[in-house]
């Protein structure tokens, strides 16, 4: 049994102790943006926040989290996408397969509540997710929209 | 009877955005015994259904996995509807419908950079149609001829008597009209939809968790599967412990799928992989253990020399002028196994009972897909049905069906319930269809004015096709290897002309199950000739860029965007202090592509500073989508360049998952400029051909920095000290 803050809301879950954080999101809290893509903490796909900080929860047994502890998601960002990074990524567009990005979104999130003026080398430091579409140059262009606040309609 | 009803329309439009009036622009997945919607419109061909609100919904046959070809596809349709764009939505007709309709919508396969290339004439036939019908529609209510009707956004008006009326108020009566003969589509220069750089439809779903993927499949009762196939390529199962993992949490069964694989059932799929990890599995390896890379580098360096080989493109008498040049150059190149590395791993969900089979997948081709149910299932294939879920990347690896029949194996021991089959990573790097390996020897003479008078390029090699579509073999020779190397192929033709020319292929196929890896065999195609080039260039003592233009009088457009790329980074002039530059440029998927690349090489690290790409894919369709499909490219073809390499010991791959298989990440990524030049009259593809230039470019930069030539990839092996 594990007792987890999820966006906002503590829940019991009935799982085994070990199980990754990333497992429970996706199959007992049923939230899927979260994704699996390598479950050894290098591609990023899972990354969610705990207490703000970018986590990577494939590698994060749940029985490592205090109830108390804020777990959000890609669905607890924000309750619509209005988060400015989602506008930022909107408005430029950035997704193209889309299977990376809630990880991207999350990353890039956090280095900004964080890092208000992120630099390119704070950028190339902190997203260390993969994409294998190849996206790069729009996350970076949309996190430096996000922070500068410029990224306001889709076009 | 269910037969009939299970590819019916009924069936058919559950699954549509249409008939569940979602406001989002994806798709929405169809979930088994869920009824009609009441809202349900009727179509106005299998291309068009408008409803009642305005709402244009367009079938999109060819799947999306990140490339655009929805919104693109979507755009040409809607050009010729003369539609609102605003109000577009899409949706995927199934396989199983698409059979029943003696195959309306075509081809379903998407691969090969061929989505709008080779439908769009048919696309905008559907949407030119449908626009018809609506005219006919009203200008029949009106007793008005048609041909005094015009449209705009959505909008019918008959002018002369002041009467106007809106798609969705005729979409019914049109629905009934006899379909025209023949239409007359527009001339792409009077484009206002197709030709725009319009956003993506799919992208507010994606940025909120809302976007379902395969993996992400939730049916009621929905059991979770873990699969390990043997690990060494030609190996099956001897035996297995299924009861040491009974009684782990949530197990249901151990299943052995077909003679290779097993697989543990479970209430969740990590306990499912749990149990799976330590579950007693042993292995007959088979006749293979002895391969490695090593074994596999032997075969094809015999193969380099060998006296048979298939001839690909010739002129004049290479072997003959190469003995009697002034100076001769010759160099080996070779370029390793990659794994596609989707982000999201191989997967499938399948619900069988003995009366019917439904598989949702992420697919490249739902017509395999339904074909590989029927063949595992059993049943006939009007008794199967596809539905197809938006790709986490496919990059060819999702052609495959491999998945397919494995997960419809598995859901034939539990009829009724369905079963979602998701590989680990570590499965999907040793389950791979890897980028195909080959080792390419090329030599060139020059006479005493340095030009270049004779050129043999042999491939020695891996054929794709012998492996997976035998059928497409031509008297035993593979076509497909000399992408971009023929004479005359309009999928991608040689941009020089070299007076005595040899290029044939030593086919050489080890025991590693080759695939189409986006950008297929022109990504080494293009290092190898490209670098070779430069090598002559240098020889020559000639600047690389004059050098190629002496052979490319006859070829303007793969020097217009050579050209293009070279004037963008500043050729004529130096490079900025510290900075070197290389060039590549060569033709595939049918359009012309050139890369110029600008890097640095400090104490041995290099940096890519800058690339410029040109694209001409005759029509540009979406601007917008060949920029980030273009961006991709570098990010795909890069990442092979600097890191990926599949390695073989005990015929087996030993890279099992991202820490040993690197892939370019942001903080490599450099600025990337990009010219889209559509010089019209032809339709080529962007998904893939500029992935082969941008190695090329940079390693001819390389040499530029430094002296080496990096002849065997990946970069990470290579000092560049």
């Amino acid at each position: 049994m594990a007792r987890l803050t999820i966006n906002g809301t503590q829940r019991d879950i009935d799982v085994e102790p070990d199980t990754p954080l990333l497992w429970v999101l996706r199959e007992q809290a049923g939230l899927t943006g979260t994704k699996y893509g390598c479950g050894v903490a290098q591609c990023g796909a899972c990354t969610v926040h705990i207490d703000g900080v970018a986590t990577r929860s494939c590698v994060m047994p749940v029985s490592a989290i205090e109830p108390e502890q804020q777990i959000v998601t890609i669905e607890g960002l924000s309750p619509d996408g209005s988060h400015p990074v989602q506008k930022a990524w909107l408005a430029l567009d950035v997704p193209q397969c889309g299977y990376c990005q809630a990880g991207m979104i999350m990353a890039a999130a956090s280095l900004i509540a964080q890092n208000p003026s992120p630099t390119d080398a704070d950028i190339d430091a902190e997203i260390t997710n993969i994409c294998r579409c190849g996206t790069y140059n729009r996350v970076r262009a949309a996190i430096k929209a996000a922070a500068d606040g410029s990224a306001t309609s889709n076009g | 009877m269910t037969i009939v009803q299970s590819v019916s329309r009924r069936n058919f439009l559950v699954g549509s955005a249409a008939a569940l009036g979602g406001l989002s622009l994806g798709f929405h997945l169809p979930l088994p015994g869920k009824a009609l919607a009441a809202d349900a419109a009727p179509e106005i061909n299998a291309w068009v259904v408008v409803k009642p609100d305005e709402t244009v919904v367009i079938r999109i046959a060819r799947s999306e996995m990140g490339q655009g070809t929805l919104t693109g596809l979507a755009q040409l349709v809607a050009e010729e509807l003369d539609c609102d764009w605003a109000r577009v939505t899409t949706e995927y007709p199934t396989p199983g419908e698409n059979l029943a309709r003696s195959r309306v919508w075509g081809n379903f396969s998407t691969g090969g950079s061929r989505g709008i290339r080779e439908s769009h004439d048919y696309v905008r036939q559907g949407g030119a149609a449908a626009r018809q019908m609506l005219i006919a529609a009203a200008a029949a209510e009106w007793g008005v001829p048609a041909a005094e009707c015009t449209t705009d956004k959505g909008t019918i008006t008959h002018a002369a008597s002041g009467r106007s009326t809106t798609y969705g108020k005729v979409a019914d009566a049109a629905g009934r009209m006899t379909p025209p003969a023949e239409v007359t589509l527009k001339d792409p220069k009077d484009w206002t939809i197709a030709g725009q750089p319009l956003p993506r439809l799919d992208t507010a779903d994606k940025l909120t968790g809302k976007q379902i993927y395969g993996t992400d499949l939730q049916l009621d009762g929905m059991l979770n599967a873990a699969i390990k196939a043997c690990p060494v390529f030609g190996g099956k199962v001897q035996s297995f412990d299924a009861a040491a993992v009974a009684d782990m949490p949530g197990v249901r069964k151990v299943v052995q799928v077909g003679e290779t694989a097993v697989a543990v059932v479970a209430d969740t799929w990590w306990r499912a992989k749990t149990a799976l990890d330590a579950l007693p599995i042993v292995w007959d390896e088979g006749p293979n253990t002895g391969v490695t890379s090593a074994t596999i580098a032997s075969m094809l360096e015999e193969g380099l020399d060998a006296d048979e080989a298939f001839i690909g493109n010739q002129a004049g008498n290479a072997r003959e002028a190469l003995a009697g040049g002034a100076k001769t150059v010759s160099a080996v190149y070779g370029f390793p196994y990659q794994n596609h590395a989707t982000m999201e791993p191989m997967n499938a969900t399948a619900l069988y009972t003995p009366e019917k089979c439904e598989v949702w997948v992420p697919t490249q081709n739902g017509e395999a897909s339904l074909a590989a149910a029927a063949e595992a299932s059993g049943l006939p294939v009007n008794q199967c049905e596809v539905y197809k879920i938006h790709l986490g990347g496919g990059f060819g690896r999702r052609g495959m069906q491999d998945y397919v029949t494995q997960v419809v194996h598995i859901a034939k021991e539990f009829p009724g319930t369905p079963v979602k089959l998701i590989w680990s990573r570590e499965e999907d790097m040793l389950q791979g269809r890897y980028h195909p390996v080959t080792q390419g020897k090329l030599t060139g003479t020059l006479d005493a004015d340095g030009n270049l008078t004779a050129l043999h390029m042999r491939i020695s090699g891996q054929s794709i096709l012998a492996a997976v579509m035998p059928q497409r073999m031509q008297d035993g020779m593979d076509p497909i290897i000399f992408q971009g190397l023929t004479a005359d192929s309009p999928e991608g033709h040689l941009g020089y002309t070299i007076p005595n020319l040899l290029i044939d292929h030593a086919m050489r196929n080890p025991p590693v199950p080759p695939g189409f890896w986006r950008g297929v065999n022109l990504n080494q195609n293009a290092i190898y000739l490209e670098c070779f080039l430069d090598e002559l260039a240098h020889a020559a003592g000639q600047d690389p860029l004059a050098f190629r233009r002496k052979l490319m009088a006859n070829h303007p457009k793969h020097l217009a965007v050579l050209n293009a790329v070279a004037e963008r980074i500043g050729w004529e002039e130096p490079a900025p202090e510290g900075r070197h530059r290389g060039l590549a440029q060569i033709m595939g998927f049918g359009s012309y592509v050139a890369a110029a690349a600008e890097v640095s090489v400090a104490d041995g690290r290099l940096r890519i500073h800058r690339i410029v790409a040109a694209t001409d894919p005759g029509h540009a369709v979406n601007p917008a989508q060949i920029e980030r499909q273009v961006e991709g490219s570098f990010v795909y073809g890069l990442s092979a360049c600097l890191y990926g390499e599949c390695t073989v010991n005990g015929g087996r791959i030993e890279q099992e998952n991202f820490d040993t298989y690197d892939v370019m990440r942001m903080a490599d990524m450099p600025a990337v400029e990009t010219i889209v030049m559509p010089s019209g009259g032809f339709w080529g593809g962007v998904g893939e051909p500029t992935i082969a230039v941008a190695a090329p470019a940079v390693l001819n930069a390389i040499f530029a920095a430094t002296g080496k030539r990096i002849r065997q990839l990946p970069l990470k092996n290579h000092s560049l000290v």
